[in-house]
């Protein structure tokens, strides 16, 4: 559905994303993950038609986004980072121009407006003029507004940012809900978003693509090691040497008085041994659980790796976490 | 509708609940209504005048003592008010991001430019057509010539037209609205000192040029009644070029932005 090759973009001689290469299939969900400036909202932006690249091809439903713009802006729903409304128009209004100008039959518009506004769950304020409504709603109407001519492609730049947690969920809510009928792609800074709603994550990173795959497949590949974490109520003082002793164990770390984190080769399971072992002890097993490795993890492993390529600093972040 | 008609219908409808068209309407119906209020006590002192002097009543041609006067002076006044019709048009698309939308709708720049200008003028045209109301109220009191008012109505409405235009452009220049007007108000002055500058020099090539580049002579023209292929073509390349201006400015935006 959306197919993306070599995708380079310069303004003067900055480089805003460079050699951009990734494909979305039909009714997927891909989260674009990056940090502010990383090049999200150029690739979309190239991605809509608003903005030309410098070299590389890009094609959504079929049409090169260069060549058939038309085309292409037909095929795409697309939310900016700041919701695109007009403040002085009702919500009604709103959507009645935008239906027009994205070229939805005259006679059908009515019934694409309806239908947009109970999606949305925007019928109690489809009178209100857009500048009274709440930010959570604004961004709903934004929502609508990419919508309303039905596309096969929707093309979310930040759904999430500058609402409040119960606005978040209800957007996420509403994402997953297309994602049945649309082919979404979605870009976000927020880590767990993208596990939210998406099932195929892409990191990018200065410009460049540092990873591309599902979010489980990301974190086993970064997984050198099994971590289980262990909370005791009375550890011994030697509890370090004896859990080291345990076969299997590669290492014993402790990271409060009564919590032991304990790391074990890759692929053995640790947690039935060490359980069995606390508890026979007399310990007082507190808490067990595993350690998987979580996005943000990946994230800061990835992008450092990047870095550590080029110029080998260790990145703030990696020195905090330590 | 057509994208041009959708985009046309939204600022039309934007103008009334801003509320610009009816402030900007209220001021210039109240300059051109007192304009006229003074030119027609002007004519009818001096006639009294005249008729004191010369105890007979003289043959006064309302065409060129009213009517010439009030369309003058309505340039005059359309110098100051019509770039305030232009300012917002894509300054405030481009500060509130709604450019974002209409650029990854299915509608060309052309259709944007066209739309946004079609809509200034309307609101222009609608202004203009309520002067009428002083030329007919002088129907019961005077006999004058409808031919030479109609042809100065056209001139006014392509001078307008003209100006709509060159604001159009300088709203593409930035996104803000104080700059854009100030933007259009250097413009129209300058190409509007273009005339004075070619009588200046007005037996050279140069002073040829600046006249022909200035919009008096050609507005001048109309309002005597005269309607030359030359002065047509004059006021229809600069809208064009004005609007082609605008267009080439978004489309240069589009690819640094």
């Amino acid at each position: 559905m959306i197919d993306v090759k070599h995708l380079t973009k310069l303004y003067g001689t900055k480089t805003a994303i460079a050699d951009v290469t990734f494909s979305v299939e039909k009714g997927e969900v891909l989260a674009f993950l990056g940090p502010n400036g990383a090049g999200k909202t150029t690739t979309m932006r190239i991605l809509t038609g608003a903005l030309p690249a410098t070299s590389g091809t890009a094609r959504v439903a079929g049409h090169d986004c260069f060549d058939q713009p038309m085309e292409v802006k037909r095929a795409i729903g697309y939310l900016p980072e700041v919701p695109p409304l007009y403040g002085e128009m009702t919500v009604n209004e709103y959507l009645t121009f935008v239906g027009r100008i994205k070229g939805v039959d005259p006679a059908q518009l009515p019934a694409a407006l309806d239908r947009t506004l109970e999606r949305l769950s925007l019928g109690d304020v489809r009178g209100r003029l857009i500048a009274n409504l709440s930010r959570g709603y604004k961004q709903r109407v934004g929502l609508a507004q990419a919508i309303i001519h039905d596309p096969p492609v929707l093309v979310l730049d930040e759904p999430t940012s500058g609402l409040d947690p119960k606005q978040i969920i209800e957007i996420r809510e509403l994402i997953k809900e297309l994602a049945g009928s649309h082919t979404i792609i979605l870009s976000t800074h927020i880590l767990p978003e993208a596990t939210a709603v998406a099932r195929r994550v892409v990191i990018i990173h200065e410009g460049r693509i540092v990873a591309e795959d599902s979010q489980e497949r990301l974190s086993a590949r970064l997984r050198r090691s099994e971590k289980v974490s262990v909370m005791v109520k009375t550890p011994p003082t030697d509890v370090r040497e004896r859990l080291q002793a345990l076969p299997g164990v590669l290492s014993v770390h402790q990271d409060d008085p009564q919590t032991f984190l304990v790391e074990a080769e890759l692929g053995h399971d640790l947690r039935e041994d060490l359980g069995r072992f606390v508890v026979t002890s007399g310990w007082g097993l507190l808490e067990l659980k595993p350690v998987s490795i979580t996005l943000e993890d990946v994230f800061l492993r990835l992008t450092q790796e990047e870095s550590d390529k080029g110029e080998g600093d260790r990145p703030i972040v990696e020195e905090v976490r330590s | 509708m057509s994208p041009v008609g959708a985009i046309t219908r939204k600022e039309i409808r934007s103008y009334f609940v801003s509320p610009i068209a009816y402030v900007v309407a209220a001021v210039f119906l109240l300059l051109i209504g007192l304009l006229s209020y003074l030119a027609v006590l002007s004519v009818s002192n001096r006639s009294l005048q005249m008729l004191r002097l010369q105890g007979n009543m003289p043959e006064l041609n309302v065409n060129e003592m009213v009517f010439r006067p009030v369309f003058e002076n309505m340039a005059v006044v359309m110098l100051l008010v019509v770039p305030i019709l232009t300012m917002r048009l894509l300054a405030e698309e481009k500060k509130l991001k709604t450019m974002e939308l209409l650029l990854t709708s299915p509608v060309t720049i052309a259709d944007i430019v066209l739309g946004k200008f079609f809509a200034a003028f309307t609101i222009f045209a609608g202004m203009l057509a309520l002067t009428a109301s002083g030329a007919l109220a002088l129907v019961p009191f005077a006999e004058f010539r409808w031919t030479p008012i109609l042809t100065a109505y056209l001139g006014t409405l392509l001078l307008g037209g003209l100006f709509l235009s060159a604001g159009l452009f300088a709203s593409s220049l930035t996104e803000n609205q104080i700059i854009s007007i100030m933007l259009s108000f250097g413009f129209l002055l300058i190409i509007w000192l273009f005339g004075w500058a070619g009588q200046l020099f007005s037996d050279t090539v140069l002073g040829a040029i600046l006249t022909y580049l200035s919009p008096i002579d050609h507005f001048l023209n109309m309002i005597k009644g005269l309607i030359e292929t030359k002065d047509l073509v004059y006021f229809l390349a600069g809208i064009t070029f004005s609007l082609f201006l605008t267009y080439r400015v978004i489309e240069s935006q589009r690819w640094r932005s």
